[in-house]
């Protein structure tokens, strides 16, 4: 039976692994996903799980451990944040060049200099190039249902494609809310059995994984790879819909919310979507025409769906919650502008909440205020602002 | 090795290799200037030539040597150095 | 030796490994011994062994093969172990497997070490061998911290001031013993017999076991690539290279040189110590002889 809980973010996400039940899950603590970890444990030593939990000695040995389980079949997963997604940067690039299915959380985290253990998205958008999918949680409840679903859309056969599900680190992670849990059997029946596309434990059919390519083969390889992450752009609707049909909440790649006759449109992700909705709700009962669309799927990126649903508006802030540095804007805002490629609308990017600067609903509104300036004076000078910094 | 070289589609996910020792079909025999040369009449069949040659180039049978494989043999000479009868001597290629 | 040479050879000719290489040597042992078990997977760490084996589109290993990057090598043969572990408890995985991982001398003293001990420590299945041409050789001939004193390397090269590598070799065999692993030993191709016993002994005991074996490099050590078994076998007669065993922390030397012969016999023949045999640099050989003996004497005092 599905049961409502309270639980932190955290708690949400261990529970979707002990009800997917990895083979194999290796861990390495990090603030703030240690507390995911730490309840993923007390599962394993309940016996709720049989999955072989490894305690590794870095965060690189954690995805390297995980590529060796998965290319030996298992349904492999760890997780992390921050300096531990930055220290096994090399290893996502060679998980997901190798098509591996491996699912992990990421609660996000900025990354040093200085060190901070606060929430920002520099983490998961220094690993953008990686080839892994990305999917950003609103909520406890998304961070859950994300989890499960990343499975699936991993392991799909057109996919083949390493997933990483992150969610707000201390906003998220340790904010407690109520979540659905779902019913263990009906995670298990959704998730299914994993059936490995190639496996080094086939004695009949050894391979070789991981081989040397020169100038005349890495190219072909890596168009290959492409083809998995464009799949996932037919794949994570899917079965988005597929858990909207037995679960009762759809996904898609982006969530738009009062879009109707917007004017100034929000673009954001995480956390800040779920204050977002918050404000513009109150705004268009004041009779203003804002809206928000909040992306879930940062990779690959919805570009199509996101030109269809900004193309209505007149002016789009960006909410960038890590920079880019040297680059025109944001990694969002660069990402958004190039999908308005061609339409004369303006957009403005907006730097906050770096280092788990909080971000109000007063600050939210502002935003939408000042874009909806931008949609009468079609200004969108200067591209970039930076949220309550003190200069 | 003057194969066609294949386009994306046809090649195996991820870069895998799925044919197990198919290094077997690349002739590093050409990379030789002497070649080992078999004395039989000397040989006592004590096989360390087959145990440290590097490329597994000494061919046994029925646990005698029986030559040598030379299309793949690259003429290092570590049988010959080791052989405790003479019985190989690198010559010329 | 004739029962060897009726196994399935698991590593195939046609790898591009330089004429005499001292690494195939080892490895067409070592995937002997694993495979008298059941299935092998062997993990590589990048390096001379790992890149001329794999050029893709062939491969010389008719075994299952992974490699993943340079430093990582424990770390994802202790993935693929825990993996096998998972799959046979729940079924999806039959027959028995033995889980190999080879790393060079700089993937294994350096920037290994650290998912090496790692690995060890948390007792996997597995066996690691590191196959030890004493420098970073698939890039070059660099220094890594297994070169041994006063050799010349392209990063401790010898100059007009400076005379090659300044420090003694690190002792990592030593190390792993640390780790109170049940089986640790030292061997080289050289001594094949001593070798396999070896082998076959870390892959019977349940739990980690690391081989540290002495595999000359014909192109960085600078000698002709037929001497290559003699290089190894002059390691060990000089005492360079002493062969023991460490079995469940009790340490033993499984090979005595009837004359221990002095390290000059070992050096004179390498071009990377050609420089040891002027006068001028008599002192370095002298206390690399020193330090050999003196960690020879070590070696035998904790001996049984």
């Amino acid at each position: 039976m599905a049961e409502r809980m309270a639980l932190t973010g955290n708690e949400a996400v261990a529970y979707a692994m002990m009800q997917i039940n990895p083979d194999v899950v290796a861990a390495y603590p990090i603030t703030p996903q240690t507390a995911l970890m730490q309840k993923f444990a007390d599962f394993v030593a309940d016996g709720e799980v049989d999955t072989q939990f490894v305690l590794v000695e870095s965060e690189h040995s954690a995805m390297s451990a995980v590529v060796g389980a998965a290319a030996a079949g298992a349904r492999a997963m760890t997780a992390t944040a921050a300096n531990g997604l930055a220290l096994m940067w090399e290893i996502l690039y060679i998980a997901a060049s190798t098509r591996l299915p491996i699912v992990m959380p990421v609660v996000n985290r900025a990354l040093s200099a200085p060190i901070n253990i606060l929430c920002d998205h520099s983490d998961t958008m220094g690993a953008r190039d990686s080839g892994w999918i990305q999917l950003f949680s609103e909520n406890a409840q998304e961070a859950y249902d994300n989890t499960i679903q990343a499975v699936r859309i991993a392991e799909h056969r057109d996919v083949l494609t390493p997933v990483m599900v992150t969610l707000d680190g201390f906003i998220i992670s340790h904010g407690l809310e109520v979540v659905e849990v779902l019913d263990k059997e009906a995670v298990q029946d959704f998730v299914g059995e994993y059936e490995p596309a190639y496996t080094l434990l086939d004695p009949e059919h050894p391979i070789t994984f991981g081989p040397i390519d020169f100038s005349d083969y890495y190219m072909e390889h890596k168009r290959s790879q492409v083809d998995g992450i464009e799949a996932a752009r037919r794949v994570i609707p899917e079965v988005g819909r597929e858990f909207g049909k037995r679960f009762g909440r759809s996904y898609g790649m982006i969530e738009e919310h009062g879009t109707d006759g917007a004017e100034a449109l929000l673009v954001a992700l995480g956390s800040t979507a779920g204050s977002a909705k918050a404000v513009v709700d109150d705004m268009r009962e004041r009779g203003l025409p804002v809206g928000l669309v909040k992306i879930r799927a940062f990779r690959p990126f919805p570009y199509e769906e996101l030109r269809e649903a900004l193309g209505k508006a007149k002016a789009v802030a960006v909410m960038d919650r890590s920079i880019s540095f040297g680059a025109q804007a944001g990694p969002l805002a660069l990402e958004v502008r190039s999908a308005l490629y061609g339409l004369s609308l303006p957009v403005r990017d907006y730097i906050y909440g770096l280092g788990g600067r909080n971000i109000t609903l007063e600050e939210i509104e502002d935003i939408l205020q000042e874009a909806l300036e931008m949609a009468k004076t079609k200004e969108a000078e200067p591209l970039v602002k930076y949220v309550s910094v003190r200069e | 090795m003057s194969e066609e070289l294949k386009g994306y589609r046809e090649l195996p996910i991820g870069g895998l290799i799925v044919e197990p020792g198919n290094a077997v079909t690349y002739r590093t025999g050409t990379w030789r200037t002497f070649r080992p040369v078999w004395h039989e009449d000397k040989c006592i069949h004590c096989l360390f030539c087959w145990v440290y040659c590097p490329d597994a180039a000494v061919q046994v049978k029925d646990g005698k040597m029986t030559g040598f494989d030379y299309e793949h043999c690259k003429g290092c000479g570590i049988c010959a150095h080791e052989c405790p009868r003479d019985a190989i001597t690198m010559e010329k290629e | 030796m004739k029962e060897l040479s009726r196994m399935p050879e698991l590593l195939s000719p046609g790898h591009r490994m330089c004429p005499g290489c001292g690494a195939p040597i080892l490895v067409r042992l070592a995937l002997r011994a694993a495979s008298e078990h059941g299935g092998v997977v062997a993990g590589v760490a990048t390096g001379c062994l790992e890149v001329s084996t794999s050029i893709f589109p062939y491969t010389a290993w008719r075994c299952s093969f992974i490699h993943n990057a340079f430093e990582n090598v424990a770390a994802t043969i202790s993935g693929v172990e825990t993996a096998y572990k998972a799959l046979k408890a729940r079924g999806k995985v039959e027959g028995n497997f033995k889980f190999v991982a080879f790393g060079g001398d700089g993937g294994t003293y350096d920037i290994g070490l650290q998912a090496l001990s790692g690995a060890l420590e948390r007792g996997h299945d597995m066996v690691y061998i590191c196959y030890d041409n004493e420098a970073y050789m698939n890039t070059g001939i660099q220094r890594s911290s297994s070169t041994p004193f006063a050799a010349h390397t392209t990063t401790c090269p010898v100059g007009k001031v400076r005379k090659g590598k300044t420090e003694f070799p690190k002792d990592l065999t030593g190390i792993v013993a640390a780790h109170r692993i049940p089986y640790v030993a030292q061997a080289s191709i050289s001594h094949w017999n001593d070798l396999y016993r070896k082998l076959q002994k870390a892959f019977s005991v349940e739990g980690p076991a690391f081989l540290n074996v002495l595999t000359p490099c014909t192109r960085g050590w600078r000698f002709p690539s037929d001497e290559t078994v003699e290089m190894a076998r002059l390691a060990v007669e000089t005492c360079f290279w002493p062969l023991y065993e460490v079995e469940d922390g009790r340490w033993k030397v499984t090979f005595k040189p009837r004359q221990k012969k002095p390290l000059e016999e070992w050096v004179k023949r390498q071009g990377r110590f050609r420089h040891l045999l002027q006068p001028e640099n008599r002192h370095l050989l002298e206390q690399a002889q020193a330090e050999v003996d003196k960690r020879w004497e070590e070696l035998l005092a904790r001996s049984e």
